[in-house]
């Protein structure tokens, strides 16, 4: 499990994020939500280790990865599998040659079972027959998904997803929800997820954070946010007119 | 400089990696710094002969003089100028560019030590790479200076040969070799450290390679200044 205590992330003056406690359900899809500038992304990268909490702790499975140095996280480093907002797949090689390259580093495995574990994670993303294609020759929604490719290639416990549907189409942007979804489903992975996307809240959205100014200001259920009183966290999800007229129809 | 060297995850993927960089700073740069030298070697060889046009001064010291600016000045400086162009804007916006579309924090986020994978081989081709380049250059400065005597007719080429052999000091290759590994260090890790530490876009991305290759230019001119004091 991942728990977070009291994160406080400063940069200069200003202080994004505030005391910050949360535990993130195993097995689900935990959302991080919020508006822009409130602190989703920095808390992400605090959970993951790029950025260093000014303040606060950062647990998986009880171990402390705040106090750990960079030989120490490696071992919790292979268990987590991340996509990024723009896929960061890397450019100066193929698609296979991506998925593989985590397992090159950190498996003995030979060279004919990396192939097959990159074979088997593309067909599970929908992109047989991609292997040899460069990141510039794929499209948005086809880079997501080798992103998450890449990421489950090493049979993660945690998956950490930074706004998947950004820059994508609604249809896309569902799609790759349902495979975040099954994915999380199928291997019981704890599954973490920043967005603003109300479509991927009210889809996948197993247990939800909703964060302003820096502070998490509701915690609760996709059920849950439909009926809430918290203002900041209706006028978050309500600031459509779908939304609203959904909302009045429930 | 202390994160880049530290043990390798596996080591047969970063030798993987540094033998890709030593193609792309060798090979890649073999064409560039064979044109500048034949024509920096022909034009420093004229030159010579124009400034030494004196009855009292035998003919073959165009060939001394022009032999020794090459190897300790023209060919481990000026090419090191020149590669700071071509290889150190390269490794500053290829490592600034993986910083801005978060490819590095991939790497991180794998376990993977960012600056080691990045950095080390980049500096290891340098120092291997800038050596062997300068002595092709070296070569090829001296043949652009017979190349020069022989259509120009400024010094007779069998002169020239004479000069070129005449008074040959071991040491002044020595002097180059040193010059060429420090540069080569140089240049690599001031590109690499200021790709790595790249922030915000594409713009930033090119200011970071501008400053890179300004950075190592002034520091191998620094570096030149002290390995010959110290060592001639």
């Amino acid at each position: 499990m991942i728990e977070i205590k009291g994160i406080f992330k400063t940069f200069g003056e200003n202080d994004v994020l505030r005391g910050i406690s949360a535990k993130f359900k195993p097995g689900k899809n935990n959302l991080i939500i919020g508006g822009s500038g409130s602190g989703k992304t920095t808390l992400l990268k605090c959970i993951v280790g790029l950025h260093e909490p000014t303040k606060g702790d950062v647990l998986f499975d009880g171990q402390n990865f705040t106090e750990m140095d960079f030989e120490q996280r490696v071992p919790i480093r292979t268990h987590i599998g991340m996509l990024f907002q723009n896929s960061a797949l890397f450019d100066s090689m193929t698609v296979e040659e991506n998925i593989m390259f985590p397992l090159n580093l950190f498996t003995n495995q030979t060279h004919a079972e990396k192939l097959d574990r990159a074979d088997f994670c593309l067909e599970r993303v929908n992109l047989k027959g991609k292997n040899k294609l460069y990141p510039s020759e794929l499209s948005g929604g086809m880079k997501k998904r080798v992103g998450i490719a890449r990421a489950i290639s090493m049979q993660p416990k945690y998956l950490f997803v930074d706004e998947p549907n950004s820059g994508l189409d609604p249809k896309t942007s569902i799609l790759i929800d349902e495979l975040i979804n099954e994915l999380t489903e199928e291997y019981q992975i704890t599954t973490v997820i920043v967005t603003h996307d109300m479509n991927s809240v009210m889809g996948i959205g197993d247990h939800i954070i909703f964060l302003h100014q820096g502070k998490k200001w509701w915690e609760g259920t996709k059920e849950e946010i439909a009926h809430t009183d918290n203002k900041e966290l209706n006028d978050f999800v309500f600031a459509s007119k779908f939304m609203r007229a959904a909302k009045a129809r429930l | 400089m202390r994160l880049s060297f530290r043990k390798p995850e596996k080591f047969s993927v970063y030798w993987a990696e540094v033998m890709r960089e030593m193609v792309s700073v060798g090979v890649g740069s073999l064409g560039i710094i064979s044109i500048i030298s034949v024509f920096i070697g022909a034009a420093t060889t004229i030159q010579v002969a124009f400034q030494l046009s004196s009855p009292l001064v035998p003919r073959s010291i165009a060939g001394s003089i022009a032999r020794d600016s090459t190897i300790l000045e023209f060919s481990p400086t000026i090419s090191s100028l020149v590669l700071a162009g071509r290889v150190g804007s390269s490794m500053a916006s290829q490592i600034g560019t993986m910083r801005v579309t978060e490819q590095i924090d991939a790497l991180e986020i794998m376990g993977v030590n960012a600056q080691g994978y990045l950095i080390s081989p980049k500096i290891i081709a340098g120092v291997t790479m800038f050596p062997i380049l300068v002595i092709v250059s070296i070569t090829l400065g001296i043949t652009g200076g017979y190349i020069a005597c022989v259509l120009s007719g400024d010094v007779s080429p069998a002169d020239y040969l004479v000069g070129v052999h005449e008074g040959f000091e071991g040491l002044t290759i020595r002097v180059a070799i040193v010059k060429a590994i420090v540069f080569g260090f140089l240049i690599t890790s001031i590109c690499s450290y200021q790709g790595f530490y790249t922030e915000g876009g594409a713009l930033e991305v090119g200011q970071s390679a501008t400053k890179g290759v300004v950075y190592s230019c002034v520091m191998v001119l620094f570096a030149d200044l002290v390995i010959t004091r110290l060592m001639l």
